[in-house]
């Protein structure tokens, strides 16, 4: 017996652009006509192909975890609806052991006049559960899903939240091999995410079930996949672990570091009293890049400024790539601004203490002390930087997500009789 | 390549119009049942008559026919009483087109979740015939009764030995309904058109088959083409069992089975085919 649970070779999809697939009779009698006066289609569109994926080539084994990620459109969704056989690919194949269920949406089936013990049956059952198997699990589907009150209701009174929880619970109590799952724990409270999470995991572990998971939610991928492929534009770029993969894939979104970004246009969050505005901000890092040996981060705010100010902070705050705030940095008071017109300040941040990564930063200008603050202008991602240095020697297996998101350099040890 | 012969399902391009799967289907069984409980359960659930409204509609079917054709003009009918006559024509009638438009409405009706979900496709056109039967069903109990009081009225037993035939009589129009249904709903993956002509097409086909006059009324010289009619064999047939009115042969019985299972069988190949990438286009 192989442990391999899914092969796919060399699937490709394809989709014409174009109006051809939704075709009425007379649209059909009309290209039937142009084919026969060889007149050249209206719609200059019409039969070009649209590759949804492209040669894909991808293993998976028995009992794995495989993320996939990749932005709208990299062909994610395809991929998942070719597996789930709800559509068949252009070429290639796909094999795989065991049977798949696959939740694309959350509750399928789920007709709102029937009751939710009604639809545990009727959902388990399109998933491809027997009534048996669905009679001896749906205690268990009940409670896990925290609906004992409302289960004789009908689902059509039920709240979002409970609809989710009811539909999830269903599939993840399927004794099928492989589940295929596509964003769809988006939709629950936090602590429902991570009793499902758990509950996959446990899944996976235990059972050996595979799991093959969507999301554009990085925490959930990271908690959950143990391998994580990244798509783009039909293809698969990476395969690897997860934390690499999640990286590519934000870089992908937030690669483009540029020295010189104008600022002035950009919508401003509805508190800021715009007293302050910037226009632009120059970073003298070159690439942006703050190396080992730097340290630093300079840069230039050009600043119009409206109106006579006292007391102005500036406050930085430093996110990763997946907007997680990591540390704000502030200024010292500037006592006072009596310029109006565009100013220019220029910053120095120290970034010793951080861990190599792409970072963005978020500028607030703002005035006040502890009792009052008045904000002047607020602006995120006002510029990108990369933090470099070798890690080798300060930490061995490092990882951002287990070891935190600043170097405190070496502690000291000695060994004490 | 000793991997390749472990895998239990392959999913390729390619599918041959002779793949289908029954024991896929079989599997499916529960589905097929839950399908129809929910058809049945969403179609009354808040209606304070629930599953009598399934006899309301043949009934005033009935009455307003045997008020136009009977009593307005005049129809004969064979000497059996002009309500039992149309109300047979209509259960009958109304099992046949209710299978036909229900599953030829399959793929687009249903297209959310098949977008979402496999299983055996085919599920959903089965589902659809055996909750069309419990509507039959009502319907039967119904008309047993009207039976039942006219025979006492009329002092004449309104049945015949005939009745046993009815299983097979109505998997004869499950069957054809089902086919007609799925062919129609293969194309209307591509052509939305037809299921404009549904209804209409089905109004048609109504006068074209025995439902308010009797076959006698068919010039003789026309009764031949008339009887490629499956419908009209069928329905023929239907009141046959408790009128004994018969007109058919063994030959036109095996016809219309002829006919009946050369189009399912054609109706499930063609839906075999398109399934598969129906998504794309619907």
């Amino acid at each position: 017996m192989s442990n391999i649970a899914i092969k796919i070779e060399n699937v490709s999809k394809e989709y014409c652009l174009g109006a051809i697939g939704g075709t009425t009779l007379r649209d059909e009698m009309h290209r039937l006509a142009d084919k026969v006066f060889h007149r050249m289609p209206v719609n200059a569109d019409y039969g070009k192909k649209f590759m949804a994926l492209q040669n894909i080539n991808l293993e998976v084994k028995k009992g794995e975890r495989l993320g996939i990620i990749g932005h709208n459109g990299a062909g994610k969704s395809t991929l998942l609806k070719l597996l789930s056989r709800v559509t068949a690919p252009t070429t290639g194949s796909i094999s795989y052991n065991g049977r798949i269920s696959s939740m694309l949406e959350v509750g399928t089936g789920f007709h709102g006049e029937l009751t939710g013990r009604e639809n545990i049956y009727m959902n388990g059952a399109i998933l491809g559960m027997t009534k048996r198997e669905i009679d001896s699990k749906i205690d268990q589907i009940i409670d896990f899903a925290e609906m004992q009150q409302f289960i004789d209701t009908p689902v059509k009174r039920y709240s979002s939240g409970m609809y989710v929880k009811l539909a999830f619970a269903v599939a993840a109590h399927l004794d099928n091999e492989i589940l295929i799952m596509d964003e769809v724990l988006a939709v629950g409270d936090m602590k429902f995410q991570q009793k499902c999470l758990g509950k996959m995991g446990d899944a996976s572990a235990q059972d050996g079930k595979t799991i093959l998971y969507v999301s554009h939610n990085m925490n959930t991928v990271r908690q959950l996949c143990e391998r994580c492929v990244v798509m783009e534009h039909g293809k698969i770029i990476f395969d690897g672990n997860v934390d690499d993969a999640v990286d590519i894939y934000m870089g992908s979104i937030s690669s483009e570091k540029s020295n010189h970004v104008e600022l002035g246009r950009r919508q401003r969050p509805s508190y800021s009293t715009n007293k302050f505005q910037m226009q632009s901000v120059d970073v003298e890092n070159k690439n942006c890049i703050v190396k080992a040996d730097e340290s630093e981060l300079a840069l230039t705010l050009n600043v119009l400024v409206a109106e006579k100010a006292q007391n102005m902070f500036v406050r930085f705050f430093i996110f990763d790539c997946a907007r997680r705030i990591y540390v704000a940095i502030t200024t010292a008071y500037i006592e006072r601004i009596d310029y109006v017109g565009i100013n220019h300040f220029r910053f120095k941040l120290d970034l010793t203490h951080l861990f190599p990564g792409v970072y963005s930063l978020r500028v607030l200008f703002s005035t006040g002390n502890m009792l009052s603050q008045l904000v002047y202008d607020d602006l995120e991602e006002v510029c990108r930087f990369e933090r470099i240095y070798d890690l080798a020697n300060i930490n061995v297996n490092y990882k951002k997500n287990q070891h935190g998101y600043f170097n405190l350099g070496e502690a000291t040890v000695e060994t004490v009789q | 390549m000793r991997d390749k012969e472990t895998f239990d399902t392959v999913i390729t391009s390619h599918r041959g119009w002779f793949d289908v799967n029954i024991r896929e289907i079989i599997r499916y069984r529960d589905l097929i049942l839950m399908f129809v409980k929910r058809n049945f359960i969403a179609n009354y659930k808040q209606t304070i008559l629930g599953p009598a409204w399934a006899i309301v509609q043949p009934l005033l079917t009935t009455v307003v026919f045997t008020i136009v054709f009977g009593r307005i003009a005049h129809l004969p009918t064979d000497g059996v009483p002009p309500f039992l006559f149309y109300m047979c024509g209509n259960v009958a009638w109304g099992y046949f087109s209710g299978c036909l438009t229900q599953t030829a409405t399959t793929f687009t009706a249903n297209a959310g979740v098949m977008g979402k979900v496999y299983f055996p496709r085919l599920v959903m056109p089965i589902s659809s015939v055996f909750s069309q039967l419990i509507q039959f069903g009502i319907q039967f109990l119904f008309l047993l009764f009207f039976l039942a009081y006219y025979s006492f009225l009329n002092n004449t037993p309104y049945i015949t030995w005939g009745i046993l035939y009815l299983p097979l009589l109505l998997l004869n129009m499950a069957l054809l309904g089902l086919g007609c249904g799925v062919i129609i709903s293969s194309l209307t993956t591509k052509y939305r058109d037809l299921t404009m002509l549904i209804g209409f097409g089905i109004h048609l086909w109504m006068y074209a088959t025995p439902v308010v006059y009797t076959i006698d009324m068919i010039p003789e010289k026309w009764r031949a083409l008339y009887l490629c009619n499956p419908m009209a064999i069928t329905i023929e047939l239907f009141r046959n069992m408790f009128f004994g009115t018969n007109t058919l042969t063994a030959a036109n019985i095996a016809f219309c089975w002829g006919i009946t299972l050369l189009i399912t069988l054609g109706g499930i190949l063609l839906f075999n085919r398109v399934e598969k990438t129906f998504m794309d286009t619907v």
